[in-house]
């Protein structure tokens, strides 16, 4: 029912307008149903993401005088989100490829893997 | 047998080498280089070897005395050899040739080569062996003296008188009218025992040169700046050459200086001197040489200025002037300053050749030097620091959003180990992470690289232990959820 009145509605309003809410309705009800720990991945690499574009901002503004600080900052924010994107894969049930691999080996492999980038990421600090 | 050896003696001597001075030397033919001798090895063994053989045979060896006096007059005519066995050569053939039985050399030496007529020196000659002992009686004639072009002078011999106490021949020579200059003096040698003309041998004539110096008069000096044309008007100032002057003169380049003056030895002849100059030197150390001719009057010497303005480089300004007259027969050589000149030139054209650069100072290199300045990098701009922080907080804020989402989301601890076993694992693993962390902060701050990967082998080694120990643990709490 709430579908016909969202098409009655459909017909007086313009087109496009009415699709944008639409998708991103559909959007947001699909995303509802995934996992939480897939949700909790998926806000960590906003948050990295989010973080890189500060640190991009903050060179816009100041200009990259100590470049090897700017660089290694913006990588280990990248490369923690890349890591966290790996791990979501390998955790995620519908994936098939992944299907035998337990999920605390995955979780194992990006805790390491991101100490290893850490490691590296504080050597290029400078 | 003897004899056979005298004749081999003569026939030796008779391949004996000469130089034009009266020496005489044997020398071998070069063969080789490490077996040639040279000539003062080869000599002083002829040496050795005749005079040893003439001590001991009975009768005379038909050896010329020249050839004898060459041989000595060699020796001696070498100096201090640079080597010990040919010094040692020279004074043992010296030593040999001092009294031997064939003829024993007399040498002619003059002891003082230079003569000046201004303290009336007395010409001495000594007549010695080769080491300076007494000659038998003897006379000494002067015979002939022979002027630099080899001009005779005068030919009458004149006998030196003998002094016994200073065993030296000696002859006044004033009455000759020796002018000053270089003479070469021939003498002639006679022994007043004639039995002594088989034992000694003096070589007849020797010629000797010597140099007669004197007081050179200087008068009628005069300098002065006349016009263009000859023999107008001119301002003339004496000059006393015998002594310093500072005459001011001052000219332009249509102008000419004039300095004359004449030279005359103690025997009133002119006198030609080996150097004449006058130098100019310019304020800025530019300095111009002139040589004065000198003609059978005088000397002088005329600087058409007109001619000489682009040798002097277009410079104008204050010359000093500088006389010098100078020469090895000449007792009172001079170098004097006459004074200055300004000398007032017309302006260089474009084209006109610059003055050469005059010498540094070699010593300048050696003292302090100029301070160079280091002009340090300039450092990079840096942001204020209000901005860092701002920024730094802006960092930190989606660090706080990322927890806010996380308790929206609804995080629980519940799926930590409740058993004491695991739940200590589970802190373990916990805490060594934070370790890591902490690591790293210590690395960034101070640590270096190697000290921060030691640390991370022990925490790491930890970390997998205890890692495996809680994730195992937890993959079969979940495996045993899924089947129950």
């Amino acid at each position: 029912s709430s579908k016909r009145s969202e098409g009655a509605r459909f017909v007086r309003m313009p087109k496009a307008d009415g699709d944008a809410k639409l998708l991103i309705q559909s959007l947001n009800k699909a995303y509802a149903a995934t996992p939480t720990n897939l949700k909790i991945i998926d806000l960590y690499v906003f948050f990295a993401m989010v973080t890189a574009l500060v640190q991009v901002g903050y060179m816009g503004v100041v200009g990259s005088f100590p470049f090897n600080s700017f660089l290694s900052g913006v990588l280990s924010c990248i490369g923690t989100a890349v890591l966290a994107v790996c791990l979501r894969i390998q955790v995620n049930k519908d994936n098939k490829e992944f299907k035998d691999l337990p999920p605390e080996r995955a979780f194992a492999d990006f805790v390491l893997c991101n100490l290893v980038l850490h490691l590296v990421i504080i050597n290029f600090l400078g | 047998m003897i004899g056979v050896v005298k004749n081999d003696i003569v026939k030796l001597f008779g391949t004996i080498k000469s130089y034009d001075d009266g020496t005489f030397y044997f020398d071998e033919k070069y063969v080789d280089g490490s077996e040639y001798k040279g000539p003062i090895t080869t000599s002083a063994s002829v040496v050795r070897g005749v005079t040893s053989f003439a001590n001991v045979v009975s009768g005379k060896l038909n050896i010329p005395g020249e050839k004898i006096l060459g041989l000595a007059k060699f020796f001696l005519g070498i100096g201090l050899p640079g080597s010990a066995k040919d010094c040692f050569n020279q004074i043992e053939s010296l030593s040999l040739l001092e009294n031997n039985r064939i003829f024993v050399p007399l040498i002619l030496s003059l002891p003082s080569k230079v003569l000046s007529l201004t303290s009336k020196d007395q010409l001495k000659v000594e007549v010695t062996t080769v080491f300076g002992s007494a000659a038998p009686p003897l006379r000494v004639n002067l015979v002939q003296v022979l002027g630099s072009d080899s001009k005779i002078i005068t030919t009458d011999s004149k006998e030196l008188q003998f002094d016994l106490d200073n065993n030296v021949h000696y002859l006044d020579i004033t009455p000759l009218k020796i002018d000053v200059g270089k003479y070469s003096l021939v003498f002639e040698i006679t022994l007043q025992d004639s039995e002594h003309e088989t034992v000694y041998t003096t070589g007849g004539r020797n010629t000797e040169s010597v140099v007669v110096t004197g007081l050179i008069k200087v008068d009628k000096a005069e300098i002065g700046i006349s016009e263009n044309d000859a023999g107008s008007a001119e301002s003339v100032e004496k000059l006393d050459l015998l002594k310093d002057t500072k005459v001011s003169l001052s000219a332009n380049h249509l102008q000419k200086l004039r300095l004359s003056f004449q030279l005359s030895t103690p025997l009133g002849r002119t006198f030609k001197p080996h150097q004449v100059f006058l130098k100019l030197k310019h304020e800025s150390k530019v300095e111009h040489l002139f040589v004065v001719p000198g003609s059978a009057r005088q000397f002088k010497i005329v600087l058409d200025f007109l001619g000489l303005v682009e040798k002097f480089y277009y410079l104008s300004g204050t010359y000093d002037l500088e006389l010098s007259v100078g020469d090895a027969s000449m007792e009172n050589s001079f170098l004097r300053a006459l004074g200055q000149l300004e000398l007032d030139l017309p302006e260089a054209p474009e084209k006109a050749p610059r003055p050469p650069a005059q010498a540094v100072d070699p010593l300048a290199k050696f003292r302090p030097q100029k301070e160079i300045e280091h002009i340090f990098r300039v450092p990079e701009k840096r942001p204020l620091q209000e901005v860092s922080l701002a920024f730094t907080g802006l960092t930190l804020l989606p660090f706080i959003g990322f927890l806010i989402g996380l308790m929206r989301l609804g995080v629980n601890l519940k799926n930590f180990p409740s058993l004491p076993g695991p739940a200590a694992f589970a802190s373990l693993f916990h805490a060594g992470i934070a370790a890591v962390l902490l690591l790293y902060v210590l690395f960034w701050v101070k640590l270096d690289l190697f000290t921060t990967l030691k640390y991370l082998s022990f925490l790491g080694v930890f970390l997998v232990f205890v890692g495996h120990r809680t994730l195992s643990h937890l993959s079969n709490t979940t495996a045993k959820q899924k089947t129950a």
